[in-house]
């Protein structure tokens, strides 16, 4: 126990000025922006920054520099200047795989109309089953990617999936999807649609839940019908909500990794022509261990992400309306 | 306290009364017939997983589809543990989500609270540099961090693959956000009594932050379980990896033994799927108001 006489505090000004008793006498600086706490910050904030600083601000900065730098076969590497910009904007491959990474992220945002909907039924109040129906659309997103992708391979099986099945009903003749590149996308960016969807459905029924009840009470006095309020109430209220939504579904579809890799397999011989931007990056770091050349890819992903971010929030003020 | 209230906001429908109520107390039956077919939509790979599991390999690659199998093939699941390293690799995946989880929760609740809470030098500058790393890709990063794993001896261990991730920028930021909104009072009372800082953050900060404390535990082990790049990227041997990687090596053979993968990939993502389904309003509560993976 620390007894009360160990930290004078002046009962005027708790929480401002140094711990150390007046009677020195010492002519101090006037306002020191240190706090009665010395030391104990650091302690609590050591451990955290100390990580962050070695584990992700330090390899930032060093993947910047590799990215101007040439890894040699053994290893070792030499400045390189814009090289690897260079021989990577002129690289087919980026191009390829930015198209598919485009393509999935432009089919994932499909998900995000058919979410509003989804969310607006979910939210009709007193509806029965609402809990159970929230749990099963949001199953698939808490589900580890690689184990659901194993069936969607199932599923999307030229031979004997269900998907081709399907098609075949209806005299369709569907393509070898997981094998050839325009189809390998779409196959998996329906079964990014399929798990995200859950999470947006989430985030916009609690942008519903947000908007006051009176408004569509004043609504209805006025004589509007259900779906004028949908389109006079909700959606524009809404839109704070889909904003958010899109800029985390499309920050997402731009690192799309983990379902491309267990869908299609990493011996698939049609990856090269269906692979994502992430997966190029892996690729070149990890396979081919080119560092320099995969830094390059890591800092255009980067830079990709930000200028889509930075779009939206520049159309932001478009559609969105902030109150 | 708080979460009871949104718990609570969530579970009750919201009231309302007036001219509209009448009307829509109705059956709902359009929005049970939308929600009940997208829910089964949702749900199908998950049984159709389970299906074929318990099928022989010839009903799974039969062209027309085998919905039930002649024989439950139950031995499958036992086959899970001898032909692949399952239990190795599930207890690396227990291992790493533990230690993160309670890492991360050590981590980022004293440093959440120190910017939260404290006044010192370069706070805010530190506080920004945390948070810029929120905003980078972790391509960015991976390179660099695989090399520091390297040069530490540390691939294909636990220890590698557990290393970056016991520190987190989106934790701190989470965990500074729940301690900026908790009242002022309780702490200095605290210190006025003679509590040294770490004793009020331990007896009184911590409890007050257990519901964000929950979220950021829930958030910790959703994407310490499934995540597959890293794990990808430092273990090259089956046994050394966590199931989410194990699980990727299987595919890609010729001879694909598919009720195999479906069971090892439903046994991959039962413990998270049942801690879902236990935790369900917490969670989607916690995911959604932290809108981050």
């Amino acid at each position: 126990m620390t007894t009360v006489s160990d930290r004078p505090a002046p009962p005027g000004a708790p929480s401002r000025g140094g711990p150390v008793p007046a009677a020195s006498g010492a002519p101090r600086r006037p306002r020191r922006r240190t706090s009665p706490d010395g030391l104990w910050p650091w302690l609590f904030v050591g451990p955290l920054v100390a990580g962050i600083g070695v584990f992700y601000l330090w390899p930032i900065v060093q993947t910047a520099w590799y990215s101007l730098t040439e890894t040699g076969p053994f290893g070792g590497s030499a400045f390189a200047g814009l090289a690897n910009y260079v021989e990577m904007f002129q690289d087919p491959e980026l191009y390829v795989s930015l198209g598919n990474t485009l393509l999935y992220t432009a089919i994932v945002l499909i998900g995000i109309p058919i979410a509003v909907g989804l969310a607006s039924l979910l939210n009709l109040p007193g509806l029965r089953l609402a809990a159970f129906y929230r749990v099963l659309f949001f199953l698939p997103y808490v589900a580890m990617p690689t184990a659901i992708a194993m069936v969607w391979r199932v599923i999307f099986n030229g031979d004997f999936g269900l998907v081709n099945h399907a098609l075949a009903l209806f005299g369709v003749d569907g393509p070898y999807w997981i094998s050839t590149p325009g189809a390998a996308t779409v196959a998996v960016a329906i079964v990014g649609l399929w798990s995200s969807l859950g999470f947006s459905m989430i985030v916009l029924a609690a942008g519903l839940k947000n908007i006051p009840p009176e408004l569509y009470e004043a609504a209805e006095l006025d004589g509007a019908s259900r779906w004028r309020q949908f389109r006079s109430v909700t959606v524009p209220l809404l839109t704070p909500s889909v904003f958010f939504v899109t800029i985390v579904t499309v920050i997402a579809g731009f690192q799309l990794f983990d379902l491309l890799y267990a869908i299609l397999g990493s011996s698939n011989p049609v990856l090269t022509r269906s692979m994502s931007l992430v997966y190029f990056f892996y690729r070149e770091g990890f396979v081919n261990n080119d560092r320099g050349y995969a830094a390059a890819i890591a800092m255009f992903v980067f830079l990709v992400i930000g200028i889509a971010t930075a779009i939206q929030f520049r159309l932001q003020k478009r559609w969105v309306q902030s109150d | 306290m708080t979460e009871q209230a949104t718990a609570a906001l969530v579970s009750l429908p919201p009231r309302r009364a007036g001219p509209g109520r009448p009307r829509r107390g109705g059956s709902y039956a359009f929005a049970h017939i939308v929600l009940g077919v997208g829910g089964l939509v949702m749900a199908f790979p998950f049984l159709w997983q389970l299906v074929m599991s318990l099928s022989t390999n010839a009903e799974v690659q039969s062209v027309t589809p085998v919905f039930w199998p002649a024989e439950a093939q139950w031995g499958t699941y036992a086959r899970v543990f001898e032909r692949l390293p399952f239990l190795e690799q599930l207890g690396n995946s227990v291992l790493v989500t533990v230690i993160r989880t309670l890492a991360q929760i050590l981590f980022c609740t004293l440093a959440g609270y120190a910017f939260a809470r404290m006044r010192f030098r370069g706070r805010g500058a530190l506080l920004a540099v945390v948070l810029s790393i929120l905003m980078v890709p972790s391509q960015v990063y991976l390179l660099s961090q695989y090399q520091i794993i390297q040069g530490l001896g540390l691939l294909d261990s636990v220890g590698g693959l557990v290393l970056p991730g016991l520190f987190s920028a989106f934790g701190t930021f989470l965990m500074r956000t729940a301690f900026l909104a908790m009242p002022a009072e309780l702490e200095e009372a605290a210190r006025l009594d003679g509590a040294n800082p770490l004793q009020v953050f331990w007896k009184v900060m911590l409890p007050l932050a257990r519901p964000t404390i929950s979220v950021l535990a829930i958030t910790t082990v959703l994407w310490s379980w499934n995540e597959l790049l890293w794990p990808l990227v430092v273990t090259t041997y089956g046994d050394r990896m966590p199931l989410s990687a194990g699980l990727a090596t299987l595919i890609g053979d010729r001879t694909t033994d598919y009720p195999l993968v479906m069971a090892a990939s439903l046994l991959a993502m039962a413990p998270v799927l049942v801690l879902f389904v236990l935790l369900q309003r917490r969670v989607i509560e916690g995911l959604a108001s932290s809108g981050l993976k």
